[in-house]
């Protein structure tokens, strides 16, 4: 902490902080990043700075270039933020299913936003996002579930980051989205110790795939398959809104205010901590809870929240 | 004794609009295998013609992913759940 000469320069080296009193078990130490504490809100600014940076660097991103996005918020608010700064304009396609803090953040920062269907999820704003790019050659799309500046950002930021805070880690525990901070922190954590175990959480796919035609319009992305997650992780659990809603409430009660995915991610903890003898688990929290308050997290009873919540993309 | 197989939206044409069917089996293998009996159209959906599990098709036991637990060999006892989602990302 001090002074900067920007704020993308306070992207990263976030606190990781000691929340083992919400261990279910007693020999299992339980550590998390608050990565809402970047300057953009979430665990995203580290990629939307590594993807736009990398392409300054290799010449396909220009000044005054206009930059595309999908994202279900917080990557299109990194990007936004980052494109604010260095004077791109910047296209998002985000599903109409997202909370309204999401698309009021990035009109804060001059994005220009383009609705997808709800029922086509995250995937078909991709798909959206893929088309304009093909009528806009002019225009860069980041693509952040191809683009290896994505994984990057962790296996050069983040991974490095919780070695240095806790290099006793035994068990890293993170969310899949598009699987960059898995992969990179995975990736690096493995590199130092071989004997780390990957454990990944997933949201069911159950709501946001309606739209959903054939089980070849499903997607793993690039990030992962490229990089062999398959062979990285060590387990994968999916886990629904009612636990994810239930870990954000019991977070806050421990003073940590974090989003829905963070929820998520402390249901896989548990899990984990229940099944080893013992051991030191890190996990990522991705963003704060400020971008949920309007879905009544914390505050409402909690079968409307977790109806609500069905319908919501969150991760 | 059967297990309970979820199914996704997109599977449900091929059970008669069913959400939800039986399926007997002590492996994930077992479990295919008897649901293609049951329901033959499932068949390439489950599976790819060289007998791989799908890229896009999700398995979990209870909620664990048997990708990381054997895949098709991964152990199904009895009152657990199997469920199949179709791979999406988030971000």
């Amino acid at each position: 902490m001090g002074r900067y000469d920007s704020v993308l320069d306070t992207i990263g080296n976030t606190p990781l902080v000691d929340i083992s009193e919400l261990s279910p078990n007693p020999r299992v130490q339980v550590l998390i990043k608050l990565e809402g504490l970047n300057p953009a809100g979430s665990v995203k600014d580290r990629a939307a700075k590594s993807m736009i940076e990398e392409a300054e660097k290799d010449g396909s991103l220009s000044p005054g270039q206009r930059i595309l996005e999908s994202s279900s918020g917080n990557t299109a608010a990194g990007l936004a933020m980052i494109a604010k700064i260095k004077g791109y304009p910047f296209t998002a396609v985000v599903p109409e299913n997202v909370s309204v803090e999401r698309t009021k953040l990035l009109r804060a920062f001059g994005a220009e936003i383009i609705v997808s269907p709800a029922a086509e999820g995250s995937n078909g704003a991709m798909r959206r996002a893929q088309v304009l790019a093909g009528e806009h050659p002019d225009w860069w799309f980041s693509f952040q579930y191809g683009n290896p500046a994505n994984p990057k950002a962790h296996y050069e930021g983040t991974g490095p980051e919780i070695w240095r805070d806790c290099p006793e880690v035994t068990h890293f525990v993170a969310g899949l989205g598009t699987s960059g901070t898995i992969i990179g922190v995975g990736r690096f954590l493995k590199e130092r110790n071989p004997s780390v175990s990957v454990w990944a959480v997933q949201p069911p796919a159950g709501e946001t795939v309606e739209g959903l035609k054939s089980l070849d319009e499903g997607f793993v992305p690039p990030v992962f398959t490229d990089n062999d997650g398959y062979s990285l992780l060590d387990r994968s659990r999916v886990v629904g809104p009612r636990e994810s809603i239930e870990w954000a409430r019991r977070l806050a009660g421990a003073g940590v205010f974090a989003g829905l995915s963070t929820g998520a991610a402390m249901a896989g903890v548990a899990r984990c901590a229940s099944e080893i003898d013992e051991g030191t688990i890190v996990t990522v929290s991705p963003d704060g809870g400020w971008k949920y308050l309007s879905t009544d997290v914390w505050t409402g009873a909690l079968d409307d929240v977790v109806e609500r919540a069905r319908h919501e993309l969150y991760f | 004794m059967p297990v309970e197989v979820r199914l996704p939206n997109i599977l449900r044409p091929v059970t008669s609009g069913e959400a939800s069917v039986k399926a007997e089996g002590t492996t994930v293998r077992d479990i295919f295998d008897d649901l293609v009996r049951r329901y033959p159209g499932l068949g390439p959906s489950l599976l790819t013609p060289e007998g791989e599990m799908h890229r896009h098709l999700n398995v979990f036991v209870n909620d664990d992913d048997v990708r990381y637990l054997g895949k098709l060999e991964a152990k199904v006892a009895d009152a657990d759940t199997v469920t199949l989602m179709p791979a999406v990302a988030g971000g």
